[in-house]
């Protein structure tokens, strides 16, 4: 298996593109050969991240390494950030409004799902700066 | 179950890949969250949902879902149904609820996605 890396550009409230990126990201791991159920936990991730940045965020970006061991995907976001990573984390709570909930989403269920599909989850916000998530997903079974 | 037996037993129109209807369809999810989706639907189900927008598709792409059916006689606009036609995955849509759809799918032996992983 090769290596690869990139970075997709989001701009916020983007709604007719949200989403565009991790299906794109999702065509290069497939065109990679890695194993089905590995790519849905990457796009799945990397879907309720790229949502975070289009609902919350003014601009950001999903950059994306890939080698033989592991995924990683670090999402950067110039938005308000998260003032209480804890709570954030809690499934259910959200601060999205009522619009991005009629979308489906803002259930306060996307970072729990990042979670819940990475095996390494790091998240870093500062109030008034942004946020960023970073997320890795095994490749090797041994680690 | 075969995804054209779903189309004849909900009375549905199919909005796109009508060449798709021979596909087989084994497990069903039900949700208007797309979060919850994600979270917890399986590779290659069927989703039934009242939500129509270009959300919906990503949200099968990413999750692997195999087809999609719009409930309550709700439609889709063009650029939900083109961006379906993209991605093939084939949508269909019943005047029926929620409710009846989901009763008619497990009467006729389709189950959920519940405990099952990827």
């Amino acid at each position: 298996m090769s290596s690869s890396e990139g970075v997709f550009f989001l701009t916020g409230k983007d709604f007719k593109n949200a989403g565009a990126a991790s299906s794109n990201l999702k065509g290069i791991l497939e065109g990679m050969c890695i194993p089905p159920a590995i790519i849905r936990r990457v796009a799945i991730a990397s879907f309720e991240a790229e949502m975070n940045v289009i609902i919350y965020a003014v601009a950001g970006m999903i950059k994306y390494n890939i080698t033989p061991e592991r995924i990683t995907i670090r999402v950067q976001d110039m938005g308000p950030g998260i003032p209480d990573i804890a709570l954030a984390m809690k499934e259910g709570y959200s601060t999205a409004p009522d619009y991005i909930r009629e979308m489906g989403f803002g259930s306060g269920m996307g970072l729990p799902n990042i979670k819940k599909n990475a095996d390494v989850l790091t998240l870093n916000s500062l109030a008034g700066e942004g946020t960023t998530v970073e997320f890795t997903i095994n490749l090797s079974p041994a680690e | 179950m075969i995804l054209g037996d779903i189309r004849d037993l909900l009375h549905a129109v199919v909005l796109a890949r009508g060449e798709d209807m021979g596909m087989e369809i084994e497990r069903a999810y039900c949700a208007d969250l797309m979060s919850d989706v994600l979270a917890f639907s399986v590779n290659n189900s069927l989703l039934i949902t009242g939500l129509t927008n270009t959300q919906v598709i990503r949200t099968a792409e990413v999750a692997t879902i195999r087809a999609i059916v719009f409930v309550q006689n709700k439609r889709p606009d063009i650029q939900t149904i083109s961006l379906a036609e993209e991605k093939r995955i084939p949508l269909l849509a019943t005047d029926l609820s929620m409710f009846d759809t989901c009763g008619l799918l497990f009467e006729k032996g389709l189950r959920s996605c519940f405990g099952l992983e990827f």
